[in-house]
């Protein structure tokens, strides 16, 4: 997939329908955001009537509410309580089974999966986890193939945001909103009261064959110029900032800094804030065997670096105090991301700040660190 | 062509005998289990009994009189591998309520002739009393962590029992967060997993019937809680249910008491 390089089209909404018609003729399965449980949750969609017409998310620290909008926006939320990784890195996924065979064991492995998943709204935060993520599990020596597989067969329609969410801070991530790059399709939603259409752009050839099988005309420069108003707005509605520029430096000369107690205190070690996190990997495996032991499987699970078990090794848990497991998150995802694999591991979504039952807002704790720099000894 | 099976007990302390049942319930492993082990005492399933020692024995149940303080001492010797079953057997149940009052008064609420009651002061999990191999949570446990606790046992490997917080279980179930969406007070961040985030699934809050997770910090949960609308009368309550006497949860609902 490249950067839109040509002139962008417009759709209206049947437009978007037949869109929806042509991805899953391709055979895909799309999956789109959906209005489940008083919450906008990615899930399998048939048509447009399955998106949230007219709804929009309110997020501020550990609160959540869904709300009526005064329009029929079909993407006028920000972002999802959990994002598409829970469809490319499954939550729970058997690796192998082994079966007792006299002497003998045979291990089967679990076959990569063959579908074709088509994700339809996603953000431009959203894509840059995606790549995060696919630096992490397949570019590199050891190659993760359920990961690989999905991820390679996948199709991605981006949404360029119209509102920022009241935990959003893709702007200083750099993330966002704007999505300019990674999808076969981007869609711009424009609702100016008398019309509502979306301006439309191919980011591959995939894209492009797809917009070429359904209605659609060239966008004016008047609507390409509202396009960018949607996106600039977006841009500077920002819910949350951090300044990004100097994180590694400033965390890691900051380890013994007392923000860490203090948020310790308040830190619960639930593991929401990484399980909800678009670019947190990390797995466990469990091995089970059945009452007769003729039969053994192993499994792989999301876990977190705030459980102990994590980071057991013989003897205990290296990071047996929610201090140390709270300092390892952030540090990790803000800095040592950097030097591990290039980038920061954060794209400014949001989600940690939003899910932690205890809204435990990251922006929050770094501007505490960097208001008394430990390093540059101003603090008693 | 007879191999000698393990001999399993299972024993009842004070309890509801819903432990015991969950054995009873693993319709689908049940005549797989009675392969797997020979079943030697299980009053429940069946009055015939065969003498200890035992391989394993199951514990459910509490200890609140001075009879089963010295009951546990005899179960435990003729114990191969101990393994406690259930809040009761575990924390105390509901009935370590007790510890928080004075057993004398509910006797004499409760009772025609209180006088007829021998009972100890306090119920207690049978970690304080004996030496407890594993320790297999819930009110009720779950039939599959039985299952996979048996299984271990047989295999002589640790059972896959994680002792994060419930939260892992819901983001697993791909649930929402009942506290976050819809401001639903839930115990699930300080509780253990287990229970497959059951009350959640149905957007209900946590009771805690794991009791405390790993790392459980209810001061800042009772924080957000009390945020959410709930009272010093309510924190005190919500952590005093069935693993009252849990150490996390009863020095919790302590903190609340006036």
């Amino acid at each position: 997939m490249a950067k839109a390089d040509e002139a962008a089209a417009i759709i209206t909404i049947e437009g978007l329908q037949d869109l929806l018609r042509a991805i899953r003729a391709g055979g895909y399965r799309p999956i789109g955001p959906t209005v489940q449980n008083q919450a906008i949750v990615y899930d399998d969609i048939e048509s447009v009537d399955d998106l949230p017409r007219g709804w929009t998310d309110e997020q501020d620290g550990g609160r959540y509410r869904l709300a009526r909008r005064d329009d029929d926006a079909l993407f006028g939320y920000s972002v999802g309580p959990q994002s598409w990784k829970k469809f490319l890195h499954a939550p729970k996924l058997r690796l192998w089974t082994a079966e007792r065979d006299g002497e003998n064991a045979s291990v089967t492995p679990e076959p990569p999966p063959s579908d074709r998943l088509a994700f339809i709204g996603v953000r431009a935060c959203e894509i840059r986890a995606i790549e995060i993520q696919d630096r992490v599990l397949v570019g590199d020596l050891y190659v993760d193939p359920h990961y690989k597989a999905l991820r390679e067969r996948a199709l991605i329609v981006a949404v360029n945001c119209g509102q920022a969410g009241g935990t959003c801070f893709c702007v200083s991530m750099q993330a966002g909103p704007r999505v300019q790059q990674g999808f076969d399709i981007a869609l711009t939603e424009l609702l100016d009261g008398t019309e509502h259409i979306f301006l439309v752009e191919a980011g591959s050839e995939e894209g492009r064959a797809l917009l070429a099988e359904i209605p659609h005309r060239p966008a004016s420069s008047r609507e390409v110029e509202a396009g960018e108003a949607v996106i600039e707005h977006t841009a500077s509605s920002m819910g949350r900032e951090m300044r990004s520029d100097d994180l590694n430096e400033l965390l890691m000369s900051n380890l013994e800094h007392p923000r860490w107690d203090e948020v310790a205190t308040r830190c619960l070690s639930c593991t929401n804030c990484t399980l909800v996190c678009p670019t947190c990997f990390c797995t466990s495996v469990e091995d089970t065997s059945d009452l007769s032991g003729e039969r053994a499987e192993r499994w792989r699970r999301w876990d977190s670096c705030f459980t102990m078990d994590f980071s057991y090794i013989h003897g205990g848990s290296v990071r047996a105090s929610a201090k140390s497991r709270y300092r390892q998150w952030m540090t990790h995802k803000l800095a040592t991301w950097i030097d591990q694999f290039g980038s920061s591991g954060c794209v400014g979504c949001g989600r940690c700040i939003t899910w932690c039952p205890v809204g435990i807002d990251i922006t929050e704790e770094v501007r505490a660190i960097r208001g008394c720099d430990t390093s540059a000894g101003d603090w008693p | 062509m007879a191999r000698i099976r393990p001999r399993l007990a299972v024993w009842k302390f004070a309890s509801c005998d819903g432990c015991q049942l969950s054995l009873l319930d693993c319709e689908d492993e049940l005549l797989e289990i009675a392969g797997e082990v020979e079943i030697a005492h299980f009053l429940e399933a069946t009055s015939a009994s065969v003498e200890g020692p035992y391989d394993l024995s199951l514990v459910e149940g509490s200890v609140t009189t001075a009879h089963d303080a010295a009951r546990i001492q005899e179960v435990r010797k003729q114990s191969r591998f101990l393994i406690t079953i259930g809040a009761c057997a575990t924390a105390g149940g509901i009935q370590a309520l007790r510890n928080f009052a004075d057993v004398r008064e509910y006797a004499a609420i409760v009772y025609a002739r209180p006088d007829y009651i021998q009972t100890l002061a306090t119920s207690t999990a049978i970690s304080d009393h004996v030496k407890v191999d594993f320790e297999l949570r819930g009110c009720p446990i779950s039939t599959r962590q039985l299952v996979e606790t048996i299984s271990a046992f047989l295999a002589g490997r640790k059972p896959q029992t994680p002792p994060h917080s419930v939260c892992v279980e819901c983001k697993i179930a791909g649930n929402l967060c009942v506290m976050v969406g819809h401001g639903t007070p839930c115990l699930g961040p300080v509780t253990h997993a287990g229970c497959g985030a059951l009350c959640p699934s149905y957007n209900r809050g946590c009771y805690g019937c794991y009791g405390p997770m790993e790392t459980p910090n209810t001061p800042s949960l009772s924080v957000w809680l009390s945020k959410l609308g709930m009272d010093e009368d309510a924190l005190r309550r919500v952590y005093r249910t069935f693993n009252a006497n849990a150490d996390a949860f009863r020095e919790e609902s302590e903190r609340h008491d006036r």
